[in-house]
């Protein structure tokens, strides 16, 4: 037997590396600069491109530029630096420019506490850009997913052209676990859409068969324009109201229609139908040791572990919930995400457990939880 | 050489502005330099500055305000061959400050033209970064009250080593700023010039008094000479060549027979410094070169040296969900403030636990036995005992073995395992 030892930040690092990740641009910021030593690691020697932003808005804007210019680009922080990301956040959403962005969540508001975990930021990510048109996040449940979801995160951010999110947790991100490398798998990465051939390029042009514009770097051989002012498809301002709003709509369009090609999740069911646990994250591991203490099939629930948080994947949820009296949402945030449940599942009993003061939820709280469900 | 002007969509400044003289500058200084369009890039902030891009047929990309030259940075490193080029307006200065201080430390290949018309033109003609305090804005006396901001000067102490002050009337200006574009690193070029549609409505300005305010101060035409150095871009690349790559995640086999089937949950309590993670993490090795599965989950304050340090590590023979723990199989308290950060775990151990504590240490009450070991008299430094103790565990053949252990030292310390193990001496007696 062989495994190694690592923690959730080196592994959203190789992930992203191989994914073909050659652009990185970070701010310090506990819990995430570690990505950022890793990546300062990885990428120099490859002939790819890692440095140290002035700030946090410098960061993912050379990202941006980055991006542009045909790299695939990551940045990491946390909470605090996400606030200060969202303007340039808004841009990557409206003007289409792929990149991952990982926000390695600890203990607010503000500053919080640096070292603490939490999941405070699962409506932030969803919201935190003005215009509030849809973004992708993915929320690794531990190391091989971290490993798996960033190089996820890369293969839709290429395809759809849009910002994806990755929902870290220092309680992830700085938790090392024995790995079997065999789980550490690569997967292959879309491209940007190629434009549409035998036309002059219009950059944000697309097609009856594909939603997303057809790409070509800045630099490349085609002169492009990137703009973020309400643009048409040729990149220049625009004040027509029925494009503005066929823009707005592909803009959701392209995630909310393609979200089952991409909703990840596990399903633990258990013989005990009527109540249904529904977590992410590191939480989810709690809730699994529950179900492990009872053997399994046992167990006084049904878990579904949803690593698609957004766009939200209302099919599984409403396809998991089917059987199920009673609905427990189980957050490490004062309620956030049970919101999304209460408006998908709204003819059912949703009920929310969850805190937030640095502590994982415990097997034992869980189970208290059920019980007095 | 052809123009780089988009013969469709023509300037649509102010008459009068300077923002128009300077579209036709940057085109013949391209035009000089013999740019073609696929080669040059045009990043622009906002406000009046920012229409630039659209005047252009070269590569664009217009973002958001202040923020152009992080785009730049990266579009740059990215394309090397490429000549970026931002205009950016003292709006874009005094917003962006941060950005064009990096600029000019970092010293890429970006040439920034600061099309300079003391105020905000697009908004309502409100004080920028360099309004003079004697200005007439949209910003009430609030202008009056600050000190406007040298742009030149303060690239100098940035670091930029190719700065320009002109006026934006002066004949040769394609020329200079021909000349700012063709110098590899980053080159600033303040160009004054005039808003007609906001700020000489109540304010006078001409082109004489530009060259005026001008030629009272430093003079600005070209190399920094304490600046100059090598380019950023070219830099990096050249360091990046030696830099070695990281090998892949280290591969550790199992190779030992743990102890005990059982699960191990095991607590390290220690002050910072204590070198706690660092046992955890040898404990993990450990466990790894056993077979078993290990988690690590690590508390401690964002101070570094100082506060509690917590790692809590669990082996098992299958997959580790929840990874805190409610009740420690061992305890290793080597510090105060651990022990007092998790004071309640004590009183959970179980009657088989074991608790392996510094002599001196203050523990609360608990149900199991607790070995006392006397680092002090040892003389075995604070920083070594959290590791100290590990090997009393790994002599008594409880969690781990010594060969367990001694395995992870030379994964972890390649090159001191044998020194550290000599170290820690062979402790405590029965
Ligand atoms: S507002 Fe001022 S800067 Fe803007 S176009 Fe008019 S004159 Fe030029």
């Amino acid at each position: 037997m062989v495994h190694c030892l690592m923690d959730g930040n080196e592994a959203v690092a190789r992930g992203a590396f191989a994914a073909g990740c050659r652009f990185f641009a970070g701010y310090p910021i506990t819990p995430a600069s570690s990505i950022f030593d890793v990546m300062m690691r990885l990428l120099p020697p490859a002939g790819g491109i890692c440095i140290q932003g002035e700030d946090e808005i410098a960061s993912i804007g050379s990202c941006l530029g980055a991006s542009m210019a045909g790299l695939k680009a990551m940045t990491a922080t946390s909470g605090p630096g996400i606030s200060l990301y969202s303007e340039q956040i808004s841009f990557a959403v409206g003007s289409e420019i792929p990149i991952v962005i990982v926000d390695v969540q600890r203990l607010g508001p503000s500053t919080g506490s640096a070292t603490r975990g939490a999941d405070g930021d699962i409506q932030f990510l969803r919201w935190g850009n003005s215009g509030g048109l849809p973004v992708i996040v993915l929320a690794p449940v531990d190391v091989t997913d971290c490993f798996r979801l960033t190089q996820h995160a890369f293969d839709l951010s290429e395809r759809l052209r849009c910002p994806v999110f990755i929902a870290s947790n220092k309680e992830i991100a700085l938790t090392r676990e024995s790995v079997d490398p065999e789980q550490l798998e690569t997967i292959s990465i879309g491209k940007r859409p190629a434009p549409v051939p035998g036309k002059p390029f219009l950059p944000f042009e697309t097609s009856p068969e594909n939603p997303v514009p057809g790409f070509l770097p800045i630099g490349g051989e085609t002169v492009v324009r990137q703009t973020s002012s309400t643009h048409g498809i040729d990149g220049y301002i625009t004040t027509d109201p029925a494009q503005i709003q066929d823009f707005r709509q592909r803009l959701s369009k392209k995630l909310l229609d393609a979200v089952d090609t991409y909703t990840f999740f596990d399903y633990f069911p258990s013989a005990s139908k009527d109540l249904l646990v529904i977590t992410y994250g590191v939480t989810a591991r709690s809730a699994r040791a529950c179900l492990k203490a009872f053997g399994g099939r046992e167990g006084p629930f049904s878990l579904l572990v949803l690593k698609t948080l957004w766009p939200v994947p209302e099919s599984v949820i409403r396809e998991k919930a089917e059987a199920a009296k009673r609905v427990l949402v189980l957050e490490m945030n004062m309620g956030q995400y049970v919101r999304e449940i209460q408006r998908v599942l709204d003819s059912k009993e949703v009920r929310f457990f969850g805190r937030m003061n640095g502590e994982l939820l415990a097997p034992s709280d869980i189970l208290e939880a059920c019980r007095h469900g | 050489m052809d123009s780089l002007l988009n013969p469709n969509r023509p300037p649509v400044f102010c008459p009068g502005c300077t923002h128009e003289r300077l579209t036709g500058a940057l085109d013949r200084a391209l035009g000089l330099l013999n740019r073609k369009a696929a080669r040059v890039a045009l990043v622009t902030d906002i406000g009046c500055s920012g229409l630039f891009d659209t005047f252009f047929k070269t590569h664009a990309f217009h973002g958001l305000h202040g923020r152009a030259l992080t785009y730049a940075a990266g579009m740059k490193l990215a394309r090397p061959e490429l000549t970026v080029v931002v205009t950016m307006g003292d709006g874009g200065i005094g917003i962006g400050g941060a950005h064009f201080l990096a600029a000019c430390r970092r010293n890429l290949d970006i040439t920034l033209l600061i099309l300079n018309n003391f105020n905000f033109g697009m908004t309502g003609g409100q004080m920028s970064a360099t309004t003079p305090p004697d200005a007439v804005t949209g910003s009430g006396f609030l202008n009056r009250l600050e000190h406007p901001l040298d742009i030149c000067e303060t690239a100098k102490a940035a670091g930029a080593p190719y700065v320009g002050r002109y006026s934006a009337f002066e004949k040769d200006l394609p020329e200079k700023i021909a000349r700012a574009i063709g110098h590899e690193g980053f080159s600033l070029v303040d160009i004054w010039g005039i808003c007609p549609g906001r700020y000489t409505r109540k304010n006078r300005i001409s082109p004489k008094s530009i060259a005026a305010q001008i030629s009272r101060r430093p003079a600005f035409d070209g190399a920094v000479a304490e600046n100059t150095r090598q380019e950023y871009g070219a830099l990096y690349r050249e360091t990046a060549r030696h830099a070695p790559p990281l090998p892949p995640p280290r591969r550790i086999e199992a190779v030992f027979i743990p102890p005990s089937t059982k699960r191990q949950d095991v607590v390290l309590l220690g002050n910072a410094g204590q070198r706690i993670l660092t046992a955890g993490e040898i404990l993990c090795l450990a466990g790894m070169t056993g077979g078993l599965q290990v988690t690590q989950k690590n508390e401690y304050n964002i101070t570094v040296l100082r506060g509690p340090s917590v790692s809590e590590v669990i082996l098992s023979k299958e997959r580790i969900d929840y990874t805190g723990i409610e009740t420690p199989s061992v305890v290793i308290a080597v510090g105060q403030e651990g022990v007092r950060r998790r004071k309640g775990l004590f009183k959970k151990m179980p009657p088989d636990g074991l608790v392996l504590a510094a002599e001196g240490l203050e523990l609360p009450d608990c149900p199991c036995e607790i070995r006392l070991l006397p680092f002090k008299k040892q003389r075995i430094r604070s920083r070594d005992q959290a590791l100290a103790a590990l090997s009393v565990l790994a002599r008594k053949n409880r969690v781990l073995s010594s060969k367990m252990l001694e395995a992870a030292l030379k994964i972890r310390f390649p090159s001191q395992a044998s020194r550290i193990l000599e170290t820690i001496p062979q402790c405590p007696p029965e």
